[in-house]
């Protein structure tokens, strides 16, 4: 039987999603926002460093669970093999209350003027559907103040010339610096680079009645106890449930998108958390499951006028599927440049992530987050063995006595790199699941060449003894930046939605989420798809004419 | 507020917080007699012969090692749980390590000395690279990962690297005053 009709049902309590529950509520439409993952709190944030959203050695923290969520996943040599969340190559992201933004790293960075004319700037490049965005910095700059103060940003980018312009500041002023800070900042500026405070999703001092950071060790990948990292969790979805509009089921996996005869939205169907069947008829369907998701919604949704998935008239749904490639470089130094202060990542410069001699964009590089002791199994140089004395003794000297710089690759997005449902798995629902194939573009492994060596040449300068680089190769790029699978565009030929985020095909369903980046920055998506959601649920709200459900 | 964290691992986290009272040293000794007499996954023989291997991987020095740390009870505990789908890879891994050990000096691993031991690891790297790289990544994960997983034990990993213990959270030693 069906449940009580609404004028919108979300897919997804993610950034996007959260966004939009709150934007949709509190203009007064009956909004249902449908979350797989539980809603965690600060309590359950044990600092474990084998299960927690970054190592996902003994699973993903915030989900998915290992034992419900497979995926298939082709690598480059075509090999096929099913693949659990804490698998590399799941490409997972948190499915959770709040989704990424819950135990994220919490950057919150607005693209570049040229991120969002990557075609125009540099040309074509073979192989790639690199292209524009259908919108320009111009558009989002509102809404990117939208969410930085509504929300609530920290940080000082104004040592970042390279910056596209801002009308107002950040609201909150960084944390003091750390020791690593100290080290790198004077060799950036000696090199002639711009280095900055990274604007980040983080209170410095208390705002919006959620206190500031303490700065601990364990941030990227865990719960804050304090809340005083900003997510969607403790922001909007909050904002939205006050108004009474907004009703969150948690536990609730989505199984299709229900379409009339006409082939126009009128609902979804979704798991509850007792696993059973349950219709929720809304006049507007909003999918915000992260790139990987969404896609897999929309092909999982068959009718007779869209067999081959919804909004896939054109086979462009689930095409183009692009990340961040990080590179980078360790340092060794011969003094203690651990201090132990958290959160970790706060200097960046932009100085490389356009106008580079040859490329095609670039990257941002910053420092990275703290790295716990296992972790650091990943920062071990490869001419130390593996194993042994020799081994243990690298770790042990210098587990305080390094730095790493890194950051991530704009990609060259791919026709090929793709996801698709496939044929034979299933998940616990019985749901066709995501099946991931390709590869990544040569040309931004290029850049990864490139930005290593940069990483390194700034290690060297601020004193690192011994420096070594770290790049990527040929595989599929996912994981939590996960975009570009339901593409914005003009041309319903060649993408999925057009500028608000609506389906070509459908103008009751829209995609608001990082599925609609043509191109994904050289940064941390979040701000950007907060922004995003900001824009494209104030045009909806614009074009919103009323409804069939009782408000 | 973690009251739902330590039901569930209540058996790990309480294994850990004894080992850490009864200190690292006197653990180790009355661990390896006890051998054979609780393991979850592994025959007495496997144990044996995982706890040799991760005393090769992580050495003791003037620092515990894997073995102290009790890596082999974290690899047994989480090969009933999350690890249960890498049970046949140990079996087989483990049987593997010991035949090359039987074909290169006529003796089982555990009974091989030191030097002995690296021989045949080295060969075990090259032969049957894939169990080799999961049982070093596990044998990190024992002797450097959270206590509450049955290895670290003592903290042995967090002491040698000098990470304050038990755990700081920013307030207890980083003046955030001027921040509220």
């Amino acid at each position: 039987m069906a449940l009580k009709r609404v004028h919108a049902v979300i897919i997804g309590a993610g950034a996007g999603g959260g966004v939009v529950a709150k934007e949709l509520a509190t203009a007064g439409l009956s909004v249902v926002l449908l979350e797989r993952g539980k809603w965690h709190s600060g309590g359950d944030c044990r600092k474990d460093d084998l299960f927690n959203q970054r190592t996902q050695v003994l699973g993903a923290k915030f989900g998915p669970d290992d034992e419900r969520n497979p995926r298939v996943l082709v690598d480059e040599h075509g090999q096929e093999s099913v693949v659990i969340p804490s698998d590399g190559g799941y490409s997972n992201n948190a499915a959770c209350v709040g989704g990424g933004t819950f135990s994220y790293g919490a950057m919150a960075w607005r693209y570049m003027e040229k991120d969002f004319r990557m075609r125009s700037t540099y040309g074509a490049v073979e192989g790639s559907t690199l292209a524009d965005w259908p919108i320009a910095y111009d558009d989002l700059e509102p809404f990117y103040e939208k969410a930085e103060w509504e929300m609530g940003v920290s940080g000082d980018d104004s040592n970042n010339i390279f910056k596209a312009p801002r009308k107002k500041p950040l609201p909150m002023p960084p944390l003091p610096h750390t020791l690593e800070h100290r080290i790198l900042q004077p060799a950036a500026e000696r090199l002639g680079l711009h280095p900055f405070d990274i604007p980040m999703l983080r209170n410095t001092v208390p705002y919006n009645g959620r206190r500031s950071c303490m700065r601990c060790r364990w941030c990227v990948g865990f719960a804050c106890e304090l809340s005083a990292r900003t997510g969607t969790h403790n922001t909007v979805i909050p904002a939205a449930l006050a108004t009474g509009n907004c009703e969150l089921r948690t536990d609730s996996m989505t199984k299709e998108i229900l379409l009339d005869s006409q082939g126009r939205a009128s609902g979804v169907t979704y798991f509850d958390v007792h696993d059973r069947l349950q219709e929720q008829p809304a006049d507007l369907v909003i999918v915000c499951g992260g790139a990987i998701e969404s896609a897999r919604l929309l092909l999982n949704t068959k009718h007779r006028l869209f067999p081959n998935g919804l909004g896939n008239r054109s086979d462009w749904v689930g095409r183009n599927l692009q990340s961040h490639s990080y590179a980078g470089a360790n340092g060794l130094f011969d003094y203690d440049t651990f201090d132990d202060i958290g959160p970790g990542a706060s200097i960046a410069i932009c100085d490389y992530n356009h106008g580079n001699p040859g490329l095609t964009g670039g990257g941002m590089l910053a420092n990275e987050f703290i790295r716990l002791p296992y972790q650091f199994m990943a920062s071990v140089p490869p001419w130390v063995a593996p194993w042994g004395l020799e081994h243990k003794e690298f770790v042990r000297n210098a587990y305080k006595r390094t730095i790493v710089l890194i950051g991530p690759v704009q990609e060259m997005p791919l026709f090929d790199a793709r996801v698709q449902v496939d044929p034979k798995v299933k998940d616990h629902w019985g749901i066709p699941v995501a099946r991931l194939s390709g590869t990544r573009h040569d040309h931004t492994i290029e850049i990864g060449r490139f930005l290593a060596a940069k990483a390194e040449a700034w290690l060297k300068e601020a004193g690192a003894v011994q420096t070594w680089k770290r790049g990527f190769g040929k595989s599929l790029s996912g994981g939590q930046h996960q975009a570009g699978t339901c593409r914005m565009g003009d041309d319903p030929r060649t993408s999925v939605v057009n500028k608000d985020c609506q389906l070509h095909d459908v103008d009751n369903v829209y995609v608001i989420d990082a599925s609609v980046h043509v191109t994904n920055g050289a940064f941390n998506p979040a701000l950007t798809i907060l922004a995003n959601a900001y824009r494209a649920s104030a045009n909806l709200l614009k074009a919103w004419k009323g409804s069939k459900a009782a408000a | 507020m973690e009251i739902r964290g330590v039901r569930l691992r209540r058996r790990t986290f309480l294994g850990a917080g004894l080992a850490a009272a009864a200190g690292v040293t006197a653990i180790s000794c009355g661990r390896s007699s006890q051998l054979g007499t609780s393991w979850r996954f592994f025959t007495a023989d496997e144990a044996q012969t995982v706890q040799a291997i991760c005393a090769q991987l992580i050495p003791s020095d003037r620092d515990p090692g894997a073995k102290e740390a009790g890596a082999v009870n974290y690899i047994d505990i989480q090969l009933t749980r999350p690890f249960r789908r890498y049970q046949k890879t140990y079996r087989r891994g483990i049987a593997a390590v010991d035949d090359v050990s039987r074909s290169k000096f006529g003796k089982p691993f555990v009974q091989l000395n030191s030097d002995q031991q690296v021989d045949a690891l080295n060969a075990v790297e090259e032969k049957s690279g894939a169990f080799f790289d999961l049982i070093l990544a596990h044998a990190r994960q024992g002797f450097y990962g959270d206590p509450r997983h049955g290895g670290n034990r003592g903290m042995a990993s967090w002491k040698m690297l000098g990470l304050p213990f038990p755990q700081v959270r920013g307030r207890q030693h980083y003046d955030v005053s001027e921040n509220g």
